[in-house]
């Protein structure tokens, strides 16, 4: 069978939760190595658009293709990092444990971790700045270096597609140079990377193309196009404020979710 | 040495110990996941979810370990089913068929009628009428449980920190969540005769609780766990012998001993 590789195809999505429709009529295509930040309001459906993506969330209709190929045809193609709250940071294992999961998925189930597992965790953590950490339990560690412990897992997945939800919020400027050059690096590697991020500067400068997203796909294309005044006053409603110079303000503060 | 040995002249006491050890491993090292996952509510209800079970073999006269394990087992999965499309939270699921399961043994056991003597033997345990056969059918199920915690570590861990990086592995969690409450029934099951149902839950989560303050990785936790259920149930067995209290509870009291000198020990370093 013939079929295109690192891509992405998103067709005509809808999912719903607990009978609420949270994204409806989704589709898009994501060329291989390209670098896609999803932008949207709170409650937009961005970590659910990812929960998708990786297979956690059931399809009321549509379909998603890597590779040419439905969801789950490949074993190891998706990585996802998500929010730094989404687990218990007190779980007792160190830095290196949580990088060498990463690679359980290759290993089977009951195989030890080979010498080429160990090495793809070394040069993870090395790549990451944090091998120097690697045997400290994962408690001791501040919030930008719990980012990077799940970079370099992500890393170590050694993905096709990867998926971070939100990593530069509330990130020290190193974590947020680090995951900036890591997907640089990725970018050479032709893994396709998809970001949600609220930081439309961000957005704009450092990302091939926007993925404008409020519970249905507002605009999808290289930043110029998608950050119009018309698809901005769509997405965000009211949160938006145009001032007098022109420029967007997004008030995306301390929302009660 | 006379002190230690003499217990040991009773046959039933050689069996209690041997039960109450393998008990206290066991319920130590099942312990670990449940507080790690914050299943403690969970290893309760099970326990006394298992009631109805007990009581049905009992009337039937049948196996009342198989009739528990029966019991547990049907338990543990309607909770996950219940809760798995989260149609009701976990822990509400729990409440009602954990004070259904309970009801419903309870009232099967009042219509027995030496009721009174039973009932107390089931909800706190007699380590001491553990009979060779009994003794014979925890062995076999504890190992069969510390054989599957050994080969599936890894895919525990996993489903343990972070269920989403075990989807994306593409590793069955669904099937491996099932697979650790029916693991997790197991173990109340087989601590039925030691501890009784009204003290599984210590027995799962003290000893665990305690290794966590010591330890920094999942295997040492485990490991440590282990021995401090196997030293609870160990002393407190003698304990039980020369100041003729319930053995259940001078197992669990034994154990909450320990997890408070290290409680306070950790405090003082702090």
């Amino acid at each position: 069978m013939h079929h295109t590789p690192h891509r992405l195809d998103v067709e005509n999505i809808t999912i719903a939760y607990a009978e609420k429709t949270i994204l409806r009529g989704v589709s898009f295509v994501v060329p291989h190595g390209a670098r896609v930040a999803v932008v949207g309001p709170n409650g937009a459906g961005k970590s659910t658009l990812f929960k998708a993506l990786v297979g956690l969330l059931p399809l009321q209709s549509g379909r998603i293709l890597i590779h040419g190929l439905p969801l789950g045809s490949h074993q190891d193609c998706v990585a996802y990092v998500p929010q730094r709250e989404e687990v218990d940071w007190r779980f007792p294992v160190t830095v290196r444990d949580v990088v060498m999961m990463g690679r359980y998925g290759t290993q089977g189930w009951l195989r030890r971790p080979s010498k080429t597992d160990r090495e793809i965790v070394q040069r993870s953590l090395e790549e990451m700045g944090i091998a120097d950490l690697a045997e400290r339990s994962i408690s001791d560690l501040s919030g930008g270096q719990q980012q990077r412990v799940f970079l370099a897992r992500a890393l170590a997945q050694e993905p096709h597609l990867l998926l971070m939800d939100e990593p530069f919020t509330g990130v020290d400027v190193t974590t947020q140079e680090t995951t900036l050059r890591l997907l640089d690096t990725l970018r050479e590697r032709q893994v396709t990377t998809l970001i949600s991020t609220h930081d439309l500067n961000l957005a704009a400068s450092r990302f091939d193309r926007i993925l404008l997203l409020n519970k249905a796909l507002i605009a999808y294309g290289p930043p110029k196009d998608v950050l119009t005044q018309e698809n901005l006053a769509r997405a965000f409603g009211s949160a938006l404020l145009v001032t007098e110079t022109g420029a967007l303000l997004v008030d995306e503060c301390c929302s009660g979710d | 040495m006379e002190f230690l040995l003499q217990p040991l002249s009773y046959a039933f006491m050689q069996r209690g110990l041997a039960a109450a050890v393998m008990v206290g491993i066991l319920c130590a090292v099942m312990g670990t996941y449940v507080v790690l996952r914050g299943m403690a509510f969970l290893g309760d209800a099970l326990a006394h979810a298992i009631l109805p079970g007990v009581a049905v073999a009992y009337l039937l006269g049948g196996n009342l370990l198989l009739g528990a394990l029966a019991a547990a087992v049907i338990v543990a999965l309607l909770i996950g089913m219940f809760s798995r499309q989260g149609v009701v939270k976990e822990d509400t699921a729990i409440g009602i068929l954990f004070a259904a399961a309970l009801a419903l043994g309870v009232a099967l056991i009042s219509s027995i009628r030496t009721y009174a003597v039973d009932l107390s033997h089931i909800l706190f345990g007699n380590v001491l009428g553990v009979s060779p056969a009994d003794l014979w059918l925890t062995s076999a199920l504890g190992a069969g449980i510390l054989l599957t915690v050994f080969l599936l570590y890894r895919p525990f861990l996993v489903i343990s920190f972070d269920p989403v990086l075990a989807a994306t592995l593409r590793l069955p969690t669904e099937l491996l969540r099932n697979l650790m409450l029916v693991l997790l029934s197991v173990t109340v099951v087989i601590s039925l005769q030691t501890v009784g149902i009204g003290l599984v839950a210590a027995m799962l989560v003290t000893p665990a609780a305690t290794a966590y303050l010591l330890a920094r990785r999942l295997l040492p936790m485990m490991l440590l766990s282990a021995v401090i259920g196997a030293f609870s149930a160990l002393v407190g067995l003698y304990l039980s012998y020369y100041l003729n209290i319930v053995s259940g509870s001078a197992i669990v009291l034994t154990a909450t001993t320990i997890f408070l000198v290290v409680f306070a020990f950790k405090r003082g370093r702090r």
